[in-house]
């Protein structure tokens, strides 16, 4: 089956490509790419006055399964993630439980197989159980097909151990998504430590926990003389400490998520839970240094950090209640309101953002429509205004702060593999 | 005493704390409360005020002398009375704070007083029920009722709290009663100072527009009244913290250090005290104490909160 | 709900010789033997208690004490006005056991205010006696009270109100009848 996406903007900033060309979709990949295709046995999709992208990447998302289908499954996690015109996932590997070997590995693509409508890339545990004892097996679990190794969800605390896993991830040519907290430091907070903490009575998680254990692992991966990518970075201390590393030619990577540039912790007033999340939702100057980051390339990814958990689960006193929000289908429009319309980032550097980047990171094929691309392809209608609703969510889960926001952009249709997954905004 | 007359009505089905509260609010609090004063000085000290109405005292910290407080008040106020204590140990294990709070509201429960070992428990409740919520203590949030008695007692002893000098002592991180008052004494133009050692006091303090020091000297120059909270040892607080012969050393109120304040300062303590750690037991029984004034007054502010909360109409829940 | 002034039914002297008849008729109805004390129902009736008081000692000789009573606290639902009411300090600094009181009430109406305040007094003590006076008595009652000394009846009509303007309150002292308009 042909398809000929038509009339559409199309950015392709690993071509530096910026203006209105035509798609052409064959066979699962981009036969071609130019202005004014003509083909007869094609079905035209006519996007003009849309963003044309290469299929839009979200590494780091909690799909639960297996362990926490109460909370999500790879069904509802990558409809959710088709809704938010995420082509790719990267699966965390905390579920339960964890994924720290090729048995359980092998599961898990048996259920990708099976449920998956759009690609699910797994990350395997850097230590078994995560528990930061004992390393995993990464060497069989890339063979068997993981992109990344991550103990997300926790930091490894033995630096001895991290530098081993670096080490091990060189050899084996994977990527490390790394959680960067000392929870010595973390001190069992439940917030930003600040003035907010200190208004609601709640213990603090300081800004050191995080940045002392980037620089931490930063220097580790020099020694390794590996590759590293820093996960969710929240504060500007983080940034500043990435950005001296880039500097100095380090092989470091880094991520963040929207509720980092949209959120501070002044949304946590109302002890709604909502807002509580690891890292935590910090000041409005940290707002502007991850925009910042963001605009001068010091944050490379735009990633959700998808963490969904049930109404009963969250509807608890504030210390009780689990970190996280869900964030696949609110991660474009909040990006989109929050970074284009402020002019913080151009179409091509926000696709950078969301595909090229981590394309590149992860060593995949797609985050670009080249001919011979894989078709995962992201049309946005940029001018769309909606508002996020409970009733219209495909996340199993409803823990998002966002709920009730008008945001402008929305992913409108959703090609992956060369076959359409979302039209018009429906999951077919 | 002169009394201000109240200009607005009182609308919250809620009082979870004073942050949120208008001047104006706390103003009809406190105004309200000294017709209570006078309900406590009859010899039938019963009005039928909230009489049919039911209030649950619902603790899931035990605290025999506030739970008491309230009980009176609300008998006092002609409400019947039920008391749950929730042991520590069974929260985690057993019902969640929202279907406690569904199960009372089941029973056609009028007012949940709730005190509670986490901050925002309150908050939290108040949104899941229709019954109306009074927070008599969350974690180190807030405690609005203590403040409320405070201010009514500063008032009475020295006629205004506009432009007093009122120092706060003891262990500022972790108490409600500290923020209750620094939010409650701020809008009425007091000169707060909070007095702590160093690792008491809470990051950005001095935003909610209180002095800060660490020199129990200066906190008591010039000052017309102070707040002496309590220290709790049994608390965690992490780091180097002073024993109990080291605070009272450096911060204890002695006579010696009451003896160079103000002839009038007004010494206060939200009790229970520890005598020989936060104050000697010569200043707490001294002429400048009003800490048992504190606990009359609190039957009144009590009856004036449950009666404006009680009263407000089913439908603005 | 606006109040539009019908009639004017007492000006100022006729309020002054009214409250100085009532005061005859409660020095002639005294027992022998008992204290009289003068409790008026916040605000209007604590003002007229103490005109009373007054008219009493110029008749008299001497001024029976005087307390303020707010009832606030024990109305029933249909006496409570729209907004929540406002509790304000009750002033009655003696002991009213075994005393003849004399409460003060600008309108009697339904009855419920007196009922109430009767309800106060019990709470406060055991007097040996109450006895209700009232500048006007507009009729319409819902329990079975009576007043003992009334200033004047006048006749109404639910849609009227009576309002009692005293000096000490609004200024100036007038009795007059309204019409509730939309």
């Amino acid at each position: 089956m042909k398809y000929l996406i038509k009339g559409g903007r199309v950015v392709d900033p690993s071509g530096k490509i910026d203006e209105i060309l035509d798609v052409l979709v064959s066979h699962g990949k981009i036969l071609d790419v130019g202005q004014s295709i003509h083909i007869k046995d094609a079905e035209v999709i006519d996007v003009s006055g849309m963003i044309v992208a290469p299929g839009f990447i979200d590494m780091h998302v909690h799909l639960r399964e297996p362990g926490r289908e109460d909370e999500e499954t790879v069904l509802t996690g990558t409809r959710a993630a088709a809704k938010g015109g995420f082509a790719t996932v990267v699966c965390m590997p905390n579920t339960d439980p964890a994924l720290d070997n090729v048995e359980r590995l092998i599961g898990l693509k048996n259920i990708i197989l099976k449920d998956a409508i759009v690609n699910v890339l797994p990350a395997g545990a850097i230590t078994v159980g995560r528990f930061g004892k004992e390393l995993t097996d990464i060497k069989a679990m890339v063979k068997e097909g993981i992109v990344a190794i991550s103990d997300d969800g926790s930091s490894v605390e033995d630096a001895e151990l991290m530098l081993k896993a670096l080490k091990n991830a060189k050899v084996s040519g994977v990527a490390v998504i790394d959680h960067c907290e000392d929870t010595a430091l973390s001190n069992k907070g439940v917030i930003n430590k600040g003035f907010i903490s200190t208004k609601m009575g709640l213990r603090g998680i300081s800004r050191e926990s995080e940045w002392k254990r980037i620089e931490r692992d930063i220097t580790l991966a020099e020694k390794a003389g590996a590759k590293i990518h820093i996960a969710h970075v929240s504060c500007k201390e983080s940034v500043d400490v990435i950005r001296a590393a880039k500097a100095r030619g380090v092989l470091v990577t880094a991520e963040t998520a929207p509720h980092y540039f949209a959120l501070t912790d002044e949304c946590c007033a109302t002890y709604d839970t909502n807002t509580k999340i690891n890292p935590p939702l910090r000041s409005p100057e940290d707002v502007a240094a991850i925009k910042k980051a963001l605009a001068d390339g010091t944050i490379d990814v735009i990633a959700s950090d998808h963490a969904p958990h049930t109404d009963s689960e969250k509807d608890v006193e504030f210390d009780f209640a689990p970190f996280g929000k869900i964030g696949l289908e609110s991660s474009l429009g909040v990006s989109i309101s929050e970074l284009i319309e402020k002019k913080v980032l151009t179409w091509p550097k926000l696709v950078e953002k969301f595909a090229l980047n981590p394309a590149r990171i992860l060593a995949l094929k797609s985050g670009m429509l080249k001919k011979g691309s894989p078709a995962d392809i992201t049309i946005i209608n940029p001018k769309r205004e909606y508002t996020i609703t409970k009733e219209t969510l495909e996340s199993k889960s409803r823990n998002s702060p966002f709920i009730g926001w008008k945001l402008t952009g929305k992913a409108v249709h959703l090609f992956v593999s060369g076959k359409p997954v979302m039209l018009d905004e429906k999951i077919l | 005493m002169p009394s201000v007359a109240a200009k607005i009505a009182w609308t919250k089905k809620d009082l979870l704390g004073l942050e949120n509260l208008s001047k104006e609010e706390i103003d009809l609090i406190l105004y309200t409360a000294e017709s209570f004063k006078e309900v406590t000085t009859r010899r039938v000290k019963k009005v039928p005020a909230l009489r049919g109405k039911t209030v649950v005292n619902l603790f899931y910290e035990p605290s025999t002398r506030t739970r008491t407080s309230f009980e009176l008040a609300a008998k006092r106020l002609s409400a019947d009375v039920v008391n749950i204590e929730i042991e520590a140990s069974s929260v985690k294990k057993g019902e969640t704070l929202i279907d406690t709070g569904r199960n009372i509201e089941a029973l056609k429960i009028d007012i949940i007083v709730v005190r509670h070992n986490c901050s925002g428990a309150p908050n939290i409740l108040a949104r899941s029920v229709k019954s109306s919520v009074v927070n008599a203590g969350d974690g180190w949030h807030e405690h609005p009722t203590q403040a409320l008695l405070d201010m009514f007692t500063l008032k009475s002893k020295l006629g205004r709290l506009e432009g007093l000098n009122v120092s706060i002592i003891g262990d500022i991180a972790h108490s409600r009663v500290a923020r209750s008052n620094i939010w409650g004494l701020t809008k009425f133009g007091a000169k707060v100072t909070v007095c702590a050692p160093k690792m008491l006091i809470p990051e950005g303090i001095e935003k909610m527009g209180v002095k800060v020091t660490s020199d129990i000297n200066e906190a008591l120059t010039g000052a017309d009244a102070i707040n002496v909270l309590r220290m709790q040892f049994e608390r965690d607080a992490g780091g180097a913290f002073p024993t109990r012969m080291e605070y009272f050393k450096q911060y204890g109120i002695t006579k010696e250090r009451l003896a160079r304040c103000k002839p009038d300062i007004v010494v206060m303590h939200p009790g229970p005290i520890n005598r020989g750690i936060e104050m000697s037991s010569d200043v707490a029984d001294g002429k400048n104490s009003v800490i048992l004034e504190q606990v009359t007054n609190g039957i009144a502010v009590r009856m004036a909160v449950l009666y404006l909360v009680g009263l407000v109409k089913e439908g603005a829940r | 709900m606006n109040l539009k002034e019908k009639a004017k039914i007492l000006d100022e002297l006729a309020i002054d010789k009214t409250l100085e008849r009532i005061a005859h008729e409660i020095i002639e109805k005294t027992p022998p033997g008992t204290e009289t004390v003068v409790v008026g129902i916040k605000s209007r009736g604590a003002h007229l208690g103490e005109r009373l008081a007054d008219k009493i000692k110029a008749i008299s000789g001497s001024r029976p004490p005087v307390g303020a009573l707010d009832i606030t606290l024990y109305r029933d639902d249909l006496t409570r006005a729209s907004e929540q009411p406002v509790v304000h300090a009750t002033e009655i600094d003696f002991d009213i056991d075994g005393k003849r009181i004399i409460l003060v009430d600008d309108v009697l109406f339904t009855g419920r205010t007196i009922r109430c305040a009767l309800d106060a007094l019990i709470d406060f003590g055991r007097p040996a006696e109450i006895q209700l006076a009232v500048l006007v008595d507009r009729g319409h009652r819902e329990l079975p009270i009576r007043a003992d000394y009334v200033g004047k009846n006048i006749p109404t009509s639910t849609g009227e109100t009576v309002e009692v303007r005293l000096k000490e309150s609004e200024g100036k002292d007038e009795v007059v009848i309204c019409e509730k308009v939309k």
